[in-house]
This record gives structure tokens, C-alpha cells and sequence, in this order.
């Protein structure tokens, strides 16, 4: 049982460590388009 | 009017996906030999079914890229690769730890295992050239190895049926056999992860398109700081 789930939650980190990716480049990219807007 | 769709479909992503690994965890049917660590394979197939896609479309947008230069095939080819090294990645995780107890082994170097990891890497050296290169050809030069590396997709599909394996036969196709239950579960959740994939993607290519929209604001900025415009 532990193998079956150390495998099902394997697969929900590396889904949710994408998506954090994801975020953080939208955060990122937000900031910038923020700082362009100011100029 | 998909921006508008979104939440909707977002919703009903995590709702198929919830169902999905209730299926896969509660509703399917035990295995007789390999008993519950074979519930793995509710995510491990569809897993490589969706990197599989995903691969193959970063092939054809590639080629798009090759004939037309056009950039939104750029864009599209870059984020398939990235959610489909995404899928691979879970593919080559889940596979050590449904092979550990049923083979005894966490890793054999046989046809389909290393073909797979091949794969990984061809894209994700795709990955690296795309992010390191600041050549203005990366987009033609990472076109290329996407087309070269999509020729190891049919490889680790076919290996199974060309070479000997451990690897169990496919059940889609191929010449393994599946309780019509377990392949029912398995194709819902190759729906959820096809929804998920398709979400991701399209937020990464919006993304990826603004982005590139602000550093051409950013370049003409410089530009025009600098006194260089014509």
C-alpha cells in the first residue's frame, strides 16, 4: 500500500510543483507589466 | 469566449479528476497477482497516453514553425514540451515504485524503460536550449530537435511489441488484456489528465504570449531611451 501511495502522491506534487512554476512566472510578468504601466 | 469558459472547465477538470482517483483508489477491481499496488496503473498509462499527445503535438507545431515561421507554433511547441516533460516526469516516477514491489527491482535498463528515459531527456534538453540559448535561431535550432526527438515517441510506444521485455503488453492496441472495468477507469482518467493538460496548456501559452508581448514593449523601450529609434 505505501508504494501505491507514495505514487499517487508523487504525481500530485509534481503536478502541483508545475503549476507553482506557472505562477510564479505569472506573478512575475504581473510586476512587470505594473512597473511598465508606471513609466 | 474560452477565457470566459475557463472556470467552467476548471471545475469540471477537478471534478473528473476527483472521480477519476476515486475510480482508480475505491471503484476498480483488485488485481489478482499484483493485488493494490496495481491501482498505480490508473495513473502511470494515462500518464504516458497524455506525455505521448503532448509530444506528438509539439511535433507537428514544430514542423508548422519549420514551414511558416509562424509564432504562436513557437509558443505552442514549447508548451506542450513543458507540460509533457511534466507527464513523462510522473510516468518515470510512478513506474520505479509499481516495478519495486511487483519485480523486486526499482529500474531494469530494458527497451521500453530506457527509451522513456531517452525521451525525458530529448526534451528535456528541448527545455534547457530554449531557456539558456539567447541566440535569435533557438526557435528554429529547438524546431529541429523537436522533430528528431519526436522519433523516440513511436520507439517507446512500438518497443513492446518489437523487442523482448518485462514491461507488461499495452492495453490499448497492443496485444495485453484488461477487465473491461479497469479500462474504463483507466481511460476516465486519461479524460481528467487530457482536460488538466489542455487547462495548463492554454494558460501557459497565454502566458508565454504575453510575455513575449512585454519584452518587445521592453526592447522598443530601450530603444527609444537610448535615442536609437529611426
Amino acid at each position: 500500500m505505501k508504494f501505491l501511495y507514495a505514487a499517487y502522491t508523487a504525481t500530485w506534487i509534481i503536478h502541483i510543483s508545475y503549476l507553482a512554476f506557472v505562477l510564479r512566472r505569472y506573478i512575475r510578468l504581473r510586476n512587470k507589466i505594473q512597473e511598465l504601466n508606471q513609466k | 469566449m474560452l477565457r470566459r469558459a475557463f472556470p467552467i472547465l476548471g471545475v469540471l477538470t477537478a471534478a473528473l479528476l476527483s472521480y477519476g482517483l476515486y475510480e482508480a483508489l475505491i471503484g476498480a477491481p483488485i488485481e489478482q497477482s499484483m493485488g493494490e499496488v496495481q491501482r498505480i496503473f490508473y495513473y502511470h498509462a494515462p500518464s504516458a497516453w497524455t506525455a505521448f499527445l503532448l509530444f506528438t503535438v509539439n511535433f507537428v507545431a514544430s514542423v508548422v514553425y519549420l514551414i511558416r515561421r509562424s509564432i504562436k507554433a513557437d509558443i505552442l511547441a514549447l508548451v506542450t514540451a513543458e507540460v509533457g516533460v511534466v507527464f513523462c516526469t510522473v510516468v518515470l516516477v510512478t513506474g520505479p515504485l509499481w516495478a519495486r514491489p511487483v519485480w523486486g527491482i526499482w529500474w531494469t535498463w530494458d527497451i521500453r524503460l530506457t527509451s522513456t528515459l531517452v525521451l525525458w531527456l530529448i526534451y528535456v534538453s528541448y527545455l534547457m536550449l530554449r531557456r539558456f540559448s539567447s541566440s535569435g535561431q533557438t526557435p528554429l535550432m529547438a524546431a529541429v530537435l523537436a522533430v528528431f526527438g519526436a522519433l523516440d515517441v513511436p520507439l517507446v510506444y512500438f518497443s513492446i511489441w518489437f523487442f523482448r521485455t518485462q514491461h507488461p503488453q499495452p492495453v490499448i492496441g497492443g496485444g495485453g488484456s484488461i477487465d473491461p472495468k479497469m479500462l474504463q477507469v483507466a481511460l476516465i482518467n486519461w479524460a481528467a489528465f487530457l482536460c488538466f493538460a489542455g487547462l495548463v496548456s492554454w494558460s501557459r501559452y497565454r502566458l508565454e504570449l504575453l510575455q513575449r508581448e512585454v519584452e518587445e514593449t521592453e526592447a522598443l523601450e530601450a530603444l527609444l531611451d537610448s535615442g536609437g529609434a529611426p
